[in-house]
């Protein structure tokens, strides 16, 4: 008999936690951010329900900076899976003229993002949103519960988490809380990527390295995507062999130089690289605990 | 990450191959505030070369900020996460943490030291192979450690690493370290019978016995604590049990196809294998173990797969398909230990949700045989259960389960309680075992039933309910309403609060444990009215909604009408027929409804009646009118 690995065990706990959440929550929906973590995340659920397609439609929140080829691959891949997929934008947002190149990363964040969830989260009345989040990622996240509980207001209360003894989630709510589920908050960023080998799952072609234009922009390489940033800064820009170790929005993305090709080659420059994969991402860099008053006020 | 695997740049395919076959430990670090936990932990992350050059810029710099080691880095501040714990010190919640080396993968619950998060440690020890319990060498076993040993073997746990800390401080002491080992041992036979525990004498902040032996402990022969946990054997105990798989999901996808979602949770199978469905107990073969990526030949525990099954037999969510040689019991009434987990106290009598495995049935939990005094393991009197108390005590459910010891299975034997009002998981509970009673007493068949007694009497038997303040005018109402019922030629009777307090409930106070068991005999008493075939009337206080929709479930459909007498305190209290206001006013009476104890009015009484506006005549009135408009005053 052959004992189940380490990535066995946490694909059997993650296809537990997407089926309780099928089983018990009235209107439930998947988060899909296009990311890596997305697609694994994807490939559990088809997996969960097989030969039945999962009983839930996907939601993107789209800010309008995502990168071109993540908005082309998720078009794809919802239709291959046959998911119904929901995209969400904050229209008020699009009419004020909000981006991080005028406003900033913080005030396009959170009116893009954080208050675009809340509108697309009450809009369709959803009472449990998977999201892809781990525990390995930040400090406050290794304290969150796989079943996370937002007020009415969808605010996070650290204080008054739920208890989640062995396999059994209290998924009960009332009137208008709502519930975030993370399958994937025991994983690694090293599980993910061993998984994504291991099931041959696809993903956004911007993980791999290629020659991309990239300019200089407060200190980090980002990637010119469109003609909406600026033309002064686009005048700059230089093609380098660069790929993205998370994905978002393409101005608060940074590249990191790169010859990683394959799969394999990513691994190996994820195992001997020095910095945590956050560090690309614009949040966290203000100030320490900027994660978790993001998390109170509802960001995901 | 700075692991020194040549593997790695020479070979990585290689390198993940093996990665990737590694097992995997979870374990759970606790003990009293300041042992060191959040230390040994990020000394333990440190030393696996998982912290990352960002993350260790920002410790340093956090170190020199709020740190509490001087110039040094403060280990802990990368794994206290939340900012309110930064500035208190303390671990508030129970944070998870991964980290790997050559050998395992390890996942680690990091549980809170104080008091009030007894709770989030018995989550951390809930999924945990091994329990490492610090202990401060300079103070020894606290009531802490005794609770915490407590808690982990309580769980389940079975192997344990006393971890005695800060030997640095106590010039690496054999004497006082034999000493804690003896007090502990003593301690811990009283524990479990099949306990294995680990001594290490170590220190966090100086790095001494984490990773490797060190000469400050030359006396100590056994092993470092990152050799134990390498090397532990974690067997999986539950392969070898038989097999057992709570449904989740049904699968149906289209008419031909109908299989059984959920995760093993113990045992093996395989197609051909005879198994049941439980509680029903109908037998069937297993067809085909389905996923995504091909049938399988076998299925084990802790994998989720789907079933098919030869035969089309009934299985829902909360069933559990179990193996046909060995099925699992099936009851209603359990002995279980329970561990509080909620602010708000244990209300014996009262009915809570119990969920295990997929199953959500109502529970009603009596008052507990007793306490366990966490230092002494002694039994002691218990009546109710405050937050982080453990118990023994009885249960009742609404409907039987399946189940086995919790020591046999987790996942069979261990459930949570739901308040039914706040939705809070308000308890943790440990199957024992099932009680006969339920199943050896059995309904007496009376030949002369229920609706030959109402026959007799010419009448529909029914339940009015007054509930209402103390003073609002429930007995007043009752007692005209009785008059005309009588003066009809109805069989009545009326249940007072105060008469039936001298009598069958003499023994009971004005808690709110004892107001829901008073309301819970009551109720019993006016269901065995009803079936007597007498209206019954019910003038109790009875404040809390979830005890009168208790006594409406008991009674059959129609017959419970609840008269919400709704009396404004402020008239009640002017009125203060026996002058009980008063009292309770200037604190002579304790827990008096509306003074220092809720009333909680209906939300959908069948009737509400208004004592300001209305006689107690003329309410009578009303509520004889409804009776008629209802047909309960028609001929039997």
């Amino acid at each position: 008999m052959k004992n189940l690995t380490h990535l066995d065990r946490l694909e059997a706990e993650s296809l537990h936690i997407i089926r309780e959440v099928a089983a018990e929550c009235e209107n439930p929906v998947m988060l899909y951010s296009v990311g890596k973590d997305s697609a694994v995340m994807l490939h559990l659920a088809m997996k969960a329900f097989y030969p039945s397609r999962p009983p839930f439609p996907l939601m993107h929140v789209d800010t309008t900076w995502k990168f071109r080829e993540m908005i082309e691959f998720r078009d794809r891949k919802a239709k291959e899976l046959g998911f119904d997929l929901l995209v969400h934008v904050n229209e008020d947002g699009v009419r004020d003229g909000v981006g991080p190149f005028s406003h900033g990363s913080a005030v396009h964040t959170d009116v893009m993002k954080t208050l675009a969830l809340k509108q697309a989260l009450d809009k369709y009345k959803f009472d449990a949103a998977f999201g892809g989040a781990r525990r390995d990622e930040e400090k406050s996240r290794a304290k969150e519960r796989i079943f996370s509980f937002r007020s009415a207001e969808h605010r996070w209360d650290p204080k008054r988490q739920r208890p989640e003894p062995w396999n059994v989630y209290n998924t009960r709510i009332n009137q208008g809380e709502s519930v975030r589920v993370f399958p994937l908050s025991n994983w690694t960023e090293l599980d993910i990527w061993q998984y994504i080998r291991r099931e041959n799952i696809e993903i956004v072609p911007l993980y791999f390295a290629a020659p991309r234009p990239v300019v200089n922009w407060n200190g980090v390489d980002i990637m010119v995507d469109d003609d909406r940033m600026p033309e002064e800064l686009r005048s700059t820009a230089v093609t380098k062999s660069v790929r993205f170790r998370t994905l978002g929005c393409y101005p608060l993305t940074g590249a990191v130089e790169s010859t990683a090709a394959t799969l394999e080659d990513i691994i190996q420059e994820m195992l001997l690289t020095t910095t945590s994969e956050r560090q690309g991402r614009v949040i966290d860099a203000d100030q320490s605990g900027s994660m978790e008053k993001k998390k109170q006020e509802g960001y995901f | 990450m700075r692991l020194n695997d040549d593997l790695i740049e020479s070979d990585i395919a290689a390198y993940l191959e093996k990665h990737e076959h590694k097992s995997l430990l979870r374990f759970i670090t606790c003990g009293s505030v300041d042992d060191g936990k959040s230390t040994l932990i990020g000394r333990l992350l440190y030393d696996a070369k998982m912290i990352f050059e960002d993350q260790l810029a920002s410790l340093e710099s956090d170190s020199k900020k709020v740190g509490t080691q001087g110039e040094n880095i403060d280990f802990a501040l990368l794994v206290d996460g939340l900012t309110a714990e930064r500035e208190q010190g303390i671990t508030i919640d129970v944070a998870y943490r991964f980290f790997a080396t050559e050998k395992r993968k390890f996942i680690v619950a990091d549980t809170p030291g104080h008091e009030q998060y007894t709770r989030n440690m018995a989550t951390g020890a809930s999924t945990a192979d091994v329990a490492i319990l610090m202990v401060d060498a300079r103070k020894g076993i606290l009531t802490q450690t005794r609770r915490h040993s407590f808690i982990t073997s309580l769980l389940g746990i079975r192997k344990v690493v006393l971890a005695i800390n800060k030997m640095d401080l106590i010039n690496y002491s054999q004497q006082a370290y034999d000493d804690i080992v003896d007090d502990f041992y003593a301690f811990a036979d009283e524990l479990a019978t099949d306990l294995e525990i680990q001594p290490i004498p170590m220190s966090a902040l100086e790095g001494v016995n984490i990773t490797s032996k060190s000469n400050e402990t030359d006396w100590y022969d056994g092993p470092s604590l990152m050799d134990y946990l390498e090397t532990v054997p974690v067997g999986d105990r539950r392969l070898n049990t038989p097999f057992r798989m709570p449904v989740q999901w049904v699968n149906r996808p289209n008419l031909d196809f109908r299989g059984f979602s959920g995760q093993i949770a113990a045992g093996t199978i395989q197609p051909g294998d005879r198994v049941k469905s439980m509680p029903s107990g109908k037998q069937s073969t297993v067809q085909r173990i389905v996923t995504a990526t091909g049938d399988l030949e076998q299925a084990i525990a802790g994998q989720s797969v789907t079933i098919t099954l030869d035969d089309e037999i009934d299985c829902s969510r909360g069933d559990v398909l179990v193996s046909a040689e060995d099925p699992s019991e099936v009851s209603d009434q359990f002995q279980a230990r329970l561990l509080w987990m909620s602010e708000t106290p244990l209300l014996p009598g009262r009915r809570y949700l119990l969920k295990m495995g997929a199953k959500t049935v109502t529970a009603t939990v009596n008052a507990p045989k007793y306490g366990i005094d966490v230092n002494t393991l002694n039994d002691v009197p218990a009546k109710t259960l405050e937050l982080n108390q453990i118990g023994v005590t009885t249960l009742s459910l609404d409907q039987a389960i399946p189940y086995d010891p919790y020591d046999v299975n987790r996942e069979m034997g261990g459930f949570i309680l739901i308040d039914r009002m706040t939705n809070d998981t308000v308890g943790l509970g440990l199957v024992d075992f099932a009680l006969r009673r339920a199943s050896n007493i059995h309904w007496q068949a009376m030949d002369v039933d229920r609706s030959a007694l109402a026959e007799q009497k010419g009448q529909k038997p029914a339940v009015l309910w007054f509930t209402g303040l103390s003073g609002s005018g429930k007995s007043t109402i009752a007692n005209a309403l009785q008059k005309l019922l009588f003066a009809q030629g109805k069989h009545t009777f009326t249940l007072d609060g105060d008469n039936v307090r001298h009598g069958l409930n003499r023994d009971l106070g004005f808690t709110d444990a004892d107001r829901v068991e008073n309301i819970r005999r009551v109720a019993n008493v006016a269901r065995l009215m009803s079936d007597a075939g007498l209206i019954t009337l019910v003038s109790f206080i009875s404040p809390f909604r979830s005890e009168r929709q208790m006594a409406r479930n008991l009674m059959a459909d129609g017959e419970f009408i609840e008269v919400y007498v709704d009396t404004p305190l402020s008239v009640a209290e002017d009125r203060d027929v026996k002058g009980l206001y008063k009292k309770a006013r200037a604190g002579e009476i304790k827990n008096f409804t509306g003074i220092d104890s809720p009333y909680e009015p209906p939300r959908a009484p069948e009737l509400r009646i208004d004592t300001v506006n209305n006689s107690p005549e003329e309410a009578a009135e009303v509520i004889l009118g409804f009776m008629r408009e209802k047909g309960l005053l028609n001929g039997g």
